[in-house]
């Protein structure tokens, strides 16, 4: 039965990520932004602790815990900083395919040397031509004897210049749209790999985002996830699994941006009175917990679903969409209680902003989102 | 058992220690009310003479333990030879400084005596022949009033709380030398590492200015350590500037270093963060210098500059200085 | 190399203190563990890592919720745990906690002890150097740098003093008490903390460990607090904010003529 309620481990792990949140990301997040540039050394140092990796079984290297386990850490170190948490959350979503698909020796060959170095992986999915629409994806896996010679260009992709393996989805023939989907693990020295210039985005911006180009990459046989064909199902088995992780991601940005603004209405006088002596203040907060509040429960029963082999698709895209959406409205509405300061650098709540807003975007629009939800209910 | 007041004096390099003389103002003040004298004891080596000028300051009876086991402080040799005196004497009340000597010493002494010990003491009352210390807790967020089921009394008392009262060279009393055997000491000093520069101890001055995140470089500790010249100040260093590696964690002043209480406490770029606050914000006066008029040091201020400190501190020094010449 | 840390728990720094009809009051407290103590538990675990053998065994006397300052401890890397645990502890002082400490300590075959060099609750700092005298060895307090002899025989220790460091050294067995500075204490692993759930912590009483009742608990205080108070606010002061400049002359010359410092 679902019990959103944490043992005494999830308390220590929720304490462990919060404190490594509060001493290792918080201290840096404003300048990672600022410089646009990647933390590599928290890297090192998650992997040393255990925070990366977590839903990865013990036997090659992972933390062996559940998604309920990692939601609780997503939610956490998001909290400190959304843009390096999403290098993380990244990097699992491109493992979750293998989770889900890997034979043993593709687990042994693959994922035990991941784990073993602090290392972050990428899921190539995105392209310039396909966002939503997964199946038309268009880079081109072309079967040449025991590998598929890869080409094409993926775009958006989180850490593109800093993975040491990419999860690939590709396409053995356009014109079998979602039949034709494979999906290849390509080490990113692989011959005929390049990256493009690092975007420079609204939000999120410690983590590297950039252009994956492949250019007859080869990718051998033995590196592809299931059946070739059983690609799109893959994808969306892993889409529906992440999306738990990112709706507790987006839990921590309006956790984060709900505190600011209850610490600051406190301290702020106007008309000779602390802010938050006013109801409109009032109003806009509890608004505020009470999506926080709504959203924390319904990620905890998403990855409930998933840790016991439960189908969540309809559970986590509800999730997904109320978390991101709530964290969009939470986060405009912690800067509109800081008034003028909440539009200054100098203050963190215009980061959590620009933060959310991509929370909106990737791992399945809010509308797509929609479309799943709409879609479970609909289906006779 | 008697009404008197022990005070146990401290002496480095050959002199009194300014809490030597606060203990005997205020070991004065409560030997009264009692209704008995107030004594020194000194230990150390070569300590006889500067001891004799305890008197100068109040105390009305000296003990003085002099011997080379005794030239550098440790807990056991100290203990020992103070645990023998007071089994003697009886006194109601036995005072030490809450200096690194004093605390390492007063709770091996009064396990030994096995009476209970008042840390840190700020402020006394004698209540119907009773002494009631206060002290603070919680990095002093509060403020506790205790007291002993035991005799005598024992307490720390903080350094820079109470007045040192003025020398009186018409002051003269009893010195009685005392068995100094420093008895089996097993853990040794072997050397004392002092820190390079006049700079004045943290703790014991009277004057702190201190550097925050605000500098944003540590090379510009230098503006922070130029005015602290100009006043003979100690320098301290917020906890942001310590983790950052800017200034040894010596410097560091606040909930998790050291707690000040300066006469004056200058805070330059210091947000005055609560754990901040608890390590100065008894000092008597607050200076605080911050570009962020939203600061929380200025609800602590006296006087607050709003205004970037690389204008700001230039000119107080400048300014200082003036004056010190004008004399 | 035996190494026992005692540890305890104290309300997280963050927490605003309530007073309430003179006392503390405590019914929304967060507790942690005593910061100066996990620099006790780092340095342990440090040194059984350079030594690469050793045991470290956490001690803990306070109320049932101390099961999990140990817990933590045991996460970070501690071998085992004990917590001494009875009715009759509660309200013990600094003398009486020693004491629970010592008869604890005298069952068990130790080299070392840590404390922190004081709870960030009450402040008193003395529970570390009261068990070293009960337990008739020496001690080293507010140690910054701790060194093991070849022989693991005795300790080289830095302790701050007022303007530099004392280099002390002693026997084993001592107490040693940890000051900021001393390590860096390092996070629990996500192993670390799944791996507690398997751990068993004993409880000993006061028969176990040989304790009187009335010698410990709150009859037996040495020191008692008999009320608690907040400070009194510090009044506002004045903010000047024209001219940087200028503004730091007003406040230099109100320093001398008003504030009478200089």
């Amino acid at each position: 039965m679902f019990n959103p309620s944490l043992s005494d481990e999830h308390k220590a792990l929720r304490e462990l990520a919060r404190h490594f949140a509060r001493n290792e990301i918080t201290p840096i997040a404003a300048e990672a932004d600022r410089v646009e540039e990647y933390p590599w050394e928290l890297v090192e140092k998650a992997h040393a602790v255990g925070l990366i990796n977590i839903t990865v079984p013990e036997e090659y290297g992972g933390g062996g815990l559940g998604y309920f386990e990692d939601c609780l850490v997503a939610e956490e170190l998001s909290a400190a900083c959304a843009g390096v948490y999403s290098s993380f959350v990244a990097s699992t979503l491109a493992l979750t395919p293998l989770n889900i698909a890997a034979t043993p020796d593709q687990m042994e060959r693959l994922m035990k040397p991941f784990c073993a170095q602090p290392a972050l992986a990428s899921f190539c999915l995105t392209e310039p031509g396909a966002g939503s629409d997964v199946a038309s994806v268009r880079t081109r896996a072309k079967r040449d004897g025991d590998a598929y010679v890869l080409n094409g260009t993926k775009r958006f992709i989180t850490n593109g210049g800093v993975a040491k393996m990419y999860t690939v989805t590709a396409t053995l023939d356009p014109e079998l749209r979602h039949k034709g989907l494979v999906l290849l693990v390509v080490p990113s020295d692989s011959p005929g790999v390049s990256v493009g210039k690092k975007e420079e985005k609204m939000g999120q911006r410690a983590a590297d985002t950039r252009e994956v180009i492949f250019e007859d990459v080869r990718a051998p046989v033995e590196n592809r996830l299931g059946e070739e064909g059983e690609g799109f199902g893959l994808v969306m088995e892993t889409l529906d699994r992440i999306r738990a992780e990112v709706a507790a991601a987006a839990v921590g940005v309006g956790r984060a941006a709900l505190q600011a603004a209850v610490q600051y209405s406190k301290e702020r006088e106007q008309f000779s009175e602390p802010i938050s002596s006013f109801q409109a203040i009032q109003f806009k907060l509890a608004d505020m917990a009470i999506k926080v509040e709504a959203a924390r429960l319904l990620v905890r029963q998403a990855a409930w679903l998933a840790d016991h082999g439960l189908r969540n698709s309809y559970e986590s895209a509800i999730a997904k969409c109320f978390a991101a959406d709530s964290a969009m409205q939470i986060t405009t509405d912690a800067v509109q209680v800081f008034g003028g300061y909440g539009y200054i650098r100098d203050y963190p709540v215009e980061k959590y902003m620009r933060d959310a807003k991509l929370l909106q975007i990737y791992e399945g629009t809010s509308e797509i989102q929609r479309l799943v939800i709409s879609r479970w209910l609909l289906k006779s | 058992m008697s009404n008197d007041v022990l005070v146990v004096a401290e002496i480095r390099d050959g002199a009194l220690k300014k809490i030597s003389l606060e203990m005997l103002g205020e070991g004065r003040n409560i030997a009264k009310q009692l209704g008995g004298d107030v004594q020194a004891v000194a230990l150390g080596h070569g300590v006889a003479d500067v001891a004799t000028t305890l008197a100068l300051y109040g105390a009305q009876k000296i003990f003085v333990a002099d011997d080379p086991s005794l030239e550098n402080y440790t807990a056991e040799g100290y203990t020992n030879v103070l645990a023998n005196l007071v089994k003697q004497t009886q006194p109601a009340l036995v005072l030490l400084g809450a200096t690194t000597a004093g605390r390492d010493l007063a709770p091996r002494l009064a396990a030994r005596l096995a009476v209970g010990l008042a840390s840190d003491c700020t402020g006394f009352a004698v209540q119907d022949g009773e002494v009631l210390m206060t002290r603070p807790i919680y990095a002093g967020k509060a403020i506790a009033t205790v007291e002993e089921a035991g005799r005598p009394y024992m307490t720390t008392i903080r350094p820079n709380i109470f007045a040192a009262p003025e020398a009186d060279t018409s002051r003269a009393a009893e010195v009685e030398n005392i068995p100094a055997d420093a008895g089996e000491i097993r853990a040794k000093v072997l050397e004392m590492i002092m820190e390079a520069g006049e700079r004045v101890e943290l703790t014991e001055a009277d004057i702190v200015v201190s550097g925050g995140r605000g500098l944003k470089a540590p090379e510009h500790f230098a503006l922070i350590e130029e005015l602290a010249d100009v006043l003979g100040a100690a320098v301290g260093a917020s906890r942001a500037t310590v983790d950052a590696g800017w200034k040894d964690h010596s410097y560091q002043v606040g909930q998790t270093g050291k707690v000040v209480t300066p006469t004056l406490y200058i805070a330059c770029g210091i947000s005055g963060a609560i754990q901040h606050l608890a390590g100065m914000k008894t000092s008597k006066y607050i200076v605080a210098v911050n570009k962020d008029p939203e600061a929380p040091i200025f609800k602590v201020a006296d006087y607050g500059i709003v205004g970037d400190l690389f204008k700001v501190v230039p000119v107080l020094t400048e300014e200082f200085r003036k004056m010190k010449a004008e004399g | 190399m035996h190494i026992v840390i005692c540890v305890k728990q104290v309300p997280d720094t963050e927490t605003k203190i309530r007073v309430k009809d003179g006392q503390l009051d405590h019914s929304e407290t967060k507790y942690v563990v005593n910061p100066y103590d996990e620099y006790a538990i780092e340095e342990g675990l440090r040194i059984k890592e350079r030594l690469g053998e050793g045991k470290i065994t956490l001690v803990s006397t306070g109320p049932e919720r101390a099961k999990d300052a140990l817990k933590s401890g045991l996460a970070v890397g501690a071998d085992e745990a004990i917590h001494l645990l009875d009715e009759a502890f509660e309200g013990s002082d600094p003398y009486a906690t020693a004491l629970i400490l010592s008869k604890a300590l005298q069952k068990l075959d130790y080299d070392m002890v840590f404390c922190g060099k004081q709870g960030v609750d009450e402040d008193h700092a003395q529970v570390g150097i009261i068990l070293a005298e009960l337990l008739d060895i020496p001690h080293i307090s507010v140690v910054t740098k701790l060194e093991i002899s070849d022989d693991l025989r005795s300790v080289v220790a830095h302790r701050e003093v007022e303007g530099g460091h004392a280099v002390v050294e002693t026997p084993l067995p001592a107490v040693i008490t940890a000051q900021k500075g001393l390590n860096e204490p390092r996070y629990a692993s996500i192993k670390g903390i799944m791996a507690v759930k398997k751990k068993v912590i004993p409880e000993w009483n006061a028969a176990e460990i040989g304790v009187e009742g009335d010698a410990v608990g709150v009859e037996s205080a040495k020191i008692t607090s008999i009320e608690v108070t907040l400070p009194p606010d510090r009044a506002g002061g004045r903010v000047f904010d024209e001219d940087p400049a200028q503004d730091a002359v007003k406040v230099a010359h109100l320093l001398r003529d008003e504030a009478k410092i200089l």
